[in-house]
């Protein structure tokens, strides 16, 4: 090691460009619950935040809530004559996202670093104003959560994308804002939906979103939602993918689920990621979290001679390969052959 | 510039008030509510009043308690005003005597309704006011919408100007629910009215400690009297003041008004003297008639009180010889009804004084009655007064309306004489209060009164039940202003938006030749008229109806409307009635919709578009076949031949929709009815019945005892009864060791079930195989309604389980204990009245039940059938309401009055015992009653004393014989009852509730605890949760829920429990016969779900498990037996909260509504109510743990 290159933590770049947004580094705090409450936001980009995705706002959360509440104020009504309805005239509920425009602003006059807001839906339907109304509450971009669980056998794949890449289009078509989309990786092939969503103008993919998965309460046979938090193997099918898609799409790469610390954010960007999400970590060890993460980061970037984030994002993708398919399958022999050897003992 | 407004009298009235008012004082009554829930709504909104401060408005404890409120805040110089009826207005009474005593300006609005006599009614009539007549407050009477508005003006503005206080008055239903299209008054005409020096004279008078002054003594026969008549000349200037203030309002407006306003022919020789709504049928008649060339006149009486007989006089035409003054009261034993008498003492006095210049001398004054709780009153029948006008000698003291076949007092009349305008579209809309029929049609008012130059009235009617519930709308559209005070008789426009209607319900009944008929059929235009009933095609071919049909349920379900079909069924209307051009009309329901359910967010928006557009492009003409032979089926007679008499020939026809053919000599002189008639009416309301899994029952009788409308019941019977089971009756073997050979049935009444659902959520089997299935799944009604019925009147007929053979402890053996309270009307899911089947179960054949009014005496005690029942033996509870505030009190009469009674048999069978048998009167009077089996044996004695005593009678015995025989029975305990709700209990008769807990008499008290005034519509009561939302607490309620078990237990003498069934079924069954046999006061609050929280009651028992594991509502049982056993009598019978209150209050409507619309202000309240928990608990605890 020559002592005249030696870089300090302090000196290394972790710059990076996500969505057209000059990010300071590339960890960024993906949507959670803690958005919800704007202290957390400020401690977020304190502890060293690039950027931050909001909460959701989820269009069936609020297309429930509005039929939930209709229902309810309608239920039992002008069918007695002593009591033509049960609760006051209110002035407004609250339904709809003004509340989650109000955040947008308060976040953004928060804090410095980029608000993302997060819109979590599945269809393009009129409700995608809210689109607009987000950019006007200040929303430095969007990020399109993708939440669709079919469950009936007679809708195609085919027609799920579709679905998706209209969504995107009609996004784009309204706000001037840039627009991410973050998927489920429950696609027969990702890089032709990767692609297909970013010719349909996504600016951003982010994969993957992890799903709410239904356990079973034994006892009382019952079907009970779960959420774990997400740990560190859950980052490798990430890697997978952001590495195969890399540099055939226009849009900007993010790794989400599964960054808990500094070497994933550095897998994240080797891949070919712009910017590695983190929440899971933020829950189990604090905010703080970040700073740690961001340390380390530094540390390992002047141990291993690394200057800037830039130097190494899709350093180790698959664009270099000749036939990535070839190369799947034989990294797929590989391990299976070293599992052999392992569970042989 | 004149404004318009579609609004009802309510609205009308109540806007004046706020306008004009600093402090509102209120408390919820029918019909007035609604005036309390727009005063409290605009203040919680900001809205501000004439003189741009927000009014501040306070609920009370009772109408009494406004009065105080209202009397002191005008002592204290505020412009105050209240809002009430009926018996509220009663409760008033001293302190409007006082207010009038002091001239004190002020103004009550009231939507009059019938006072409680022989029964109870919510309908209008003038008896409340009548009995404030003479509390000097003066009586301004509004006869329609606009009247209702107009006159709130005058009132206000004339109580400032003679001191004297007023009552604005209006017609309860008719005029306080009627949406109309009016004028309105803006805040320049109130500024107009209402003179700054005479308010600021008003608070001149007031108390203040800078100029002192004493007002409220006490004074002495020297001068009381003096002082009494110093007032008098305050009421001799108050017509002038009136007659002056409406004259300002004629300038200010346009609109005449006089105190008595005559209409009809300057020479008339016959008229008729009215107040009202009744004057705007009383109108069409006069107007009809004097254009047919009849001499008749009407008087609409504007101002009673004061009365003014020179006023009066002075609008009579000199030419009248009959007057007929029609009153909407009844005075028994009095000459004559008020009007009447105040018009005979002015027409006479004149007359006797030599001042009336009548061509007649002095014309005759009858008097009649019309109209009592809100019985129609239509111009035919005012044709009819005018006909006995014409009569050399017109009777006195008739009626008209009603068949008296009694005492021959009823008037004639001729139903087919009509004033309708043919220009007047008339619709008539059958439908469910649960498919929005009644929501929708408010909102076609609204729209062709505020967006056309049409006039718009709109008068709904409703049935009595709260679950499935049948109303009928009454709407009129014309180019003139509508004064039809009645409701349609000839409608050139019928909806029927509920297919079973047209075998129920005389749906076509009231068309004209040609009208329109729109249906609602899941058959197709080519289907459905072989579904019809033969007397409805019969109908449909004989009046030429032009007859559509459009699948709205199908249509509503495609859309996400669930059963709402209103909005097709509008859409629908408009589409055919031609009231507006078809596009204007569908633009219009647009932008309704729009303004209607937009708060409620887009998608629910555009689930109503959607449905627009469905019923455009699905609405279709049948064609009816011209000369077909009529194929429909003959409509069955509602009840079965084998009911009862009385069921059959007065209640059957009151579920019939013809209680108005009933004749006086039906109807009981007392107003005693038979009960458990509710078995009789079959009303086939629910969507969905429960079935059985007999395969993996556990027979735990979960669903049993949690079924709202006891229409699932259970049975272990001898096998051999079997053999005449129908083919698919069900049974399983009991599980029961000492029952085993016997057989288990769990049966539901399929037409008498709601379909809420309840007994599923609460069966904790699951099918094994499909675990969404349990021992008891829910499943359409119509296919399985013929078989189950047939299986539900085999169960019926087999016999009860022996009750010995049971403990009572437990809920698997009450579910074999036959209720005597069944198929109440109470809403579908209801939370109150499993507590009342269970306690029917437990103690029926000796109850004795004392209902506050509210939910449990609507469901409990309203015509046509009433779900109070008896045993095989022909035992039962026995049910009186007495009022709202009185209940404690009224109930504790019963129990003194019994004990008073078997105290007196006591000392007869001692004083008889020679002629009794000394052995028998000693067990008699020694008998121990605490147990089922030694009050049955007690019951034995009884019946073998009186065949003593009846031999005796038959030798010819002493009085004392004949006396006990009277009163043998009380030698049987008696268990008394009082029952009622949180509003009743927390609230109006706390005063009450608390002396009869500190007399420590054996009364049971049930309070039924919603947390909210259900029966009124969801007022806050101080029973409701802090951060609760309900009317009167927009914003959540600010302060903790009372707690009335704690405050009990401080007596120490009084048992008291918190029970709640879904969190702990035993503890509940425990604390009911604990209180029974305790031999003091017991009071149980029991959490009763309401449909006023806001979610599927189907979960209510959950949500009440989720009360109790929050801490909202802690189980306990303050027993105080066990300190006579050195124990502590608190003992908690729920564990320490295990979650956050928000887990358990988020789930209902009135906690998230508010969480959405200020979620900030709802963390606050949330937080403070966690904290109101958290504190509860550690002091229960506490008492608890105390030696």
């Amino acid at each position: 090691m020559s002592d005249s290159i030696q870089t300090t933590t302090a000196q290394v770049d972790l710059s990076t460009q996500y969505l057209g947004l000059d990010l300071k580094n590339p960890l960024v705090c993906s949507s959670s619950p803690l958005m919800e409450n704007i202290d957390n936001i400020r401690q977020m980009e304190d502890a060293g935040a690039s950027a931050v995705i909001l909460h959701s706002l989820f269009e069936e959360q609020i297309t429930l809530e509005s039929h939930d509440l209709d229902h309810h104020l309608f239920h039992g009504t002008e069918s007695h004559a002593e009591a033509m309805s049960y609760f006051p005239e209110m002035s407004g509920f609250g339904l709809g996202p003004e509340r989650y425009l109000t955040h947008i602003t308060a976040a953004k006059k928060a804090v410095d670093i980029p608000v993302i807001a997060s819109l979590n839906c599945v269809s393009s339907g009129s409700w995608l104003e809210w689109a607009t109304f987000a950019e006007e509450a200040g929303a430095d971009a969007l990020e399109l959560n993708t939440y669709f669980l079919s469950t009936d056998a007679a809708v195609p794949g085919g027609r799920v994308e579709d679905m998706y890449a209209t969504l995107i289009a009609d996004v784009k078509q309204r706000v001037s804002i840039p627009v991410a989309m973050k998927l489920s990786p429950f696609f027969s092939s990702i890089p032709n939906v990767c692609q297909r969503l970013s010719d349909a103008g996504a600016d951003g993919l982010v994969l993957f979103n992890r799903f709410y998965q239904p356990d079973f309460d034994l006892e009382r046979l019952e079907v009970t939602p779960a959420l774990t938090l997400s740990d560190p193997s859950t980052l490798l099918m990430r890697l997978h993918w952001v590495a195969i898609v890399y540099g055939h799409v226009s849009a900007d790469l993010a790794v989400t689920g599964g960054v808990h610390d500094e070497t994933g954010v550095l897998k994240s960007m080797m891949a070919g990621a712009k910017v590695a999400m983190m929440t899971s970590a933020l829950l189990r060890h604090g905010v703080d979290h970040l700073t740690e993460v961001e340390t380390r980061l530094r540390q390992w970037m002047v141990d291993h001679d690394y200057e800037s984030i830039e130097m190494m994002q899709g350093s180790m993708s698959h664009r270099s390969v000749a036939e990535p398919a070839a190369f799947e399958r034989a990294n797929y022999m590989k391990v299976l052959r070293a599992g052999a050897l392992t569970w042989g003992r | 510039m004149t404004h318009r407004a579609t609004i009802d009298g309510n609205e009308a009235a109540a806007r004046i008030a706020y306008l004009a008012s600093e402090v509102v004082a209120i408390y919820p009554i029918t019909p007035a509510s609604p005036m309390g829930e727009l005063a409290d709504q605009w203040s919680a909104q900001g809205q501000k009043n004439l003189w741009g401060t927000v009014p501040d408005v306070i609920e009370m404890q009772s109408e009494g308690g406004a009065a105080g409120a209202v009397h002191g805040a005008l002592q204290a110089g505020a412009l105050t005003t209240t809002f009430t009826a009926s018996q509220g207005l009663l409760l008033m009474l001293p302190n409007m005597y006082k207010i009038a005593g002091e001239l004190t300006p002020g103004v009550i609005h009231i939507a009059a309704r019938s006072l409680a006599t022989h029964a109870l009614s919510i309908f209008c009539d003038h008896s409340d006011i009548m009995s404030a007549r003479g509390t000097g407050y003066a009586i301004l009477m509004g006869n329609s919408v606009q009247e209702a508005h107009d006159m709130a003006l005058v009132a206000h503005a004339a109580t400032l100007r003679a001191r004297v206080p007023f009552m604005n008055v209006f017609d309860g239903f008719r005029t306080s629910h009627e949406v109309s299209a009016i004028e309105t008054l803006g805040a320049a005409d109130v500024r107009a009215l209402l003179d700054d020096k005479l308010v600021r004279e008003h608070r001149s008078r007031a108390l203040t400690p800078d100029q002192p002054i004493i007002r409220g003594t006490a004074q002495n026969p020297d001068v009381f009297f003096q002082a009494r008549e110093a007032i008098n000349p305050y009421y001799n200037a108050t017509p002038g003041v009136v007659e002056t203030v409406m004259d300002a309002f004629f300038a200010q407006t346009g609109r005449r008004y006089r105190l008595f306003d005559y209409v009809g022919a300057p020479d008339a020789e016959r008229v008729v003297v009215v107040m009202g709504s009744a004057a705007g049928a009383a109108e069409e008649a006069v107007v009809r008639l004097c254009a047919e060339g009849d001499k008749v006149g009407l008087v609409k009486v504007r101002l009673y009180r004061p009365f003014s007989p020179a006023h009066l006089l002075a609008v009579l035409p000199k030419t009248v010889r009959t007057i007929g003054v029609l009153d909407r009261t009844k005075e028994p034993g009095a000459p004559g009804e008020p009007l009447y008498l105040d018009v005979m003492a002015a027409v006479s006095a004149a007359y006797s004084q030599g001042k009336t210049e009548f061509g007649c001398g002095l014309p005759r004054v009858v008097g009649g009655r019309f109209g009592l709780s809100s019985k129609e009153f239509t111009p035919a029948m005012v044709k009819g007064v005018f006909d006995e006008l014409a009569n050399a000698a017109p009777r006195h003291d008739f009626t008209v309306g009603i068949v008296d076949d009694v005492t021959g007092l009823s008037l004639p009349w001729d139903p087919s004489w009509s004033t309708e305008a043919d220009e007047t579209v008339r619709a008539l809309f059958y439908g469910l209060g649960a498919d929005g029929t009644v929501g929708a049609n408010k909102n076609t008012i609204k729209i062709i009164g505020g967006d056309t130059d049409l006039f718009a009235q709109g008068y709904f009617v409703y049935d009595s039940k709260k679950s499935g519930a049948m109303t009928v709308s009454h709407l009129r559209f014309g180019p003139q202003r509508i004064e039809a005070t009645y409701l349609i008789d000839r409608a050139n426009f019928v909806a029927c938006h509920q297919f079973q209607f047209t075998e129920r319900i005389d749906v076509l009944g009231r068309a004209m030749k040609g009208a329109t008929f729109l249906l609602n059929s899941p058959w197709s235009k080519d289907e459905v008229w072989a579904k019809l009933p033969e007397r409805m095609q019969r109908q449909i071919r004989d009046l030429e109806l032009k007859f559509y049909v459009i699948d709205a349920a199908k249509l509503a379900g495609e859309v996400g409307m669930g059963r709402r079909i209103n909005t097709i069924m509008q859409t629908c209307f408009f589409a055919l009635s031609g009231v507006l051009p078809r596009d204007v009309a569908i633009d219009r329901i647009r932008g309704a919709i729009e303004k209607t359910y937009g708060k409620r967010g887009k998608s629910v928006v555009r689930k109503n578009l959607a449905a627009v557009d469905s019923a455009l492009d699905h609405l279709v003409q049948v064609d009816v076949p011209a000369d077909e032979p009529l194929t429909g089926a003959t409509i069955s007679a509602r009840v079965s031949h084998s009911a009862p008499e009385f069921v059959r020939t007065v209640t059957a026809p009151i579920m019939d929709t013809h209680g108005d053919s009933l004749p006086v000599s039906v109807m009981p002189v007392d107003g005693t009815f038979p009960v458990g008639t509710t078995r009789f009416e079959k009303r086939n309301v629910g969507h969905e019945i429960p079935v059985w899994d007999e395969d993996i029952c556990v027979q735990c009788g979960k669903c049993v005892l949690a079924c709202p409308h006891q229409t699932i019941r259970a049975k272990v019977f001898d096998t051999s009864l079997l053999a005449k089971a129908p083919e698919h009756f069900k049974t399983a073997k009991p599980r029961w060791k000492p029952l085993a050979d016997q057989a288990y049935s769990l049966q539901v009444a399929p037409e008498d079930c709601t379909g809420c659902g309840l007994c599923v959520e609460v069966c904790p089997v699951k099918n094994k195989r499909e675990v969404r299935l349990k021992a008891i799944n829910m499943a359409p009604q119509a296919p399985l309604r013929d078989t189950e019925r047939d299986n539900w009147s085999f169960f019926e007929s087999l016999p009860e389980t022996d009750r010995s053979l049971l403990n009572f402890g437990k809920v698997k053996d009450n579910q074999l204990l036959q209720p005597l309270f069944e198929f109440s009307g109470a809403c579908s899911g209801c939370g109150e009245t499993p507590y009342l089947g269970l306690v029917s179960q437990l103690f029926g054949d000796r109850m004795l039940i004392a209902n506050a009014t509210g939910c449990s005496s609507i469901y409990g005690g309203n015509l046509p059938t009433t779900p109070w029942t008896t045993n095989a033996d022909g035992r039962g509870p026995t049910w009186s309401n007495s009022l709202f505030e009185d209940n404690a009190e009224f109930g504790l009469g019963m129990r003194v009055a019994v004990d008073k009674q078997q105290g007196y048999a006591r000392e007869l069978v001692a004083e008889l015992s020679g002629l009794i048998g000394t052995d028998l009167s000693d067990a008699l009077l020694g008998a121990e009653q605490s147990t089922e089996a030694e009050i049955t044996a007690q019951r034995e004695r009884v019946m073998q004393m009186r065949g003593v005593l009846a031999t005796s009678v038959a030798k010819g015995s002493s009085n004392r014989v004949t006396d006990l025989l009277a009163v043998a029975d009380q030698l049987v305990d008696k268990s008394v009852w009082i029952v009622g709700g949180d509003g009743w209990a927390y609230d109006i008769g706390f005063g009450g509730l608390d002396h009869v807990m500190a007399s420590g008499k054996n009364v049971n008290i049930l309070v039924l605890d919603t947390e909210v005034y259900s029966n009124t519509g969801g007022q806050m009561s101080k029973a409701t949760p802090r951060a609760a939302v309900a009317k009167f607490a927009a914003g959540g309620k600010p302060t903790a829920k009372k707690d009335l078990g704690l405050l009990a237990t401080s007596y120490g003498n009084v048992y008291v429990a918190r029970i709640a069934m879904g969190a702990n079924d035993k503890q509940t069954i425990a604390a009911m016969r604990e209180a029974e046999s305790y031999p003091g006061t017991s009071l149980i609050i029991a959490y009763s779900h309401c449909i006023a929280h806001g979610y599927d009651m189907r979960h209510g028992m959950a949500q009440q498990e989720l009360a109790v594991k929050c801490g909202h509502w802690p189980l306990f049982r303050y027993d105080p037996r066990r300190t006579d056993k050195g124990l502590n009598p608190m003992k908690l019978d729920s564990k320490a909260p295990s979650i956050p209150v928000e887990k358990y209050a988020y789930n209902e409507t009135r906690y998230t509504v508010l969480a959405r619309a200020q979620p900030e202000h709802a963390k606050r309240l949330m937080a403070a109510a966690q904290q109101d928990v958290d504190a509860r608990w550690q002091d229960y605890e506490r008492l608890a743990k105390a030696k």
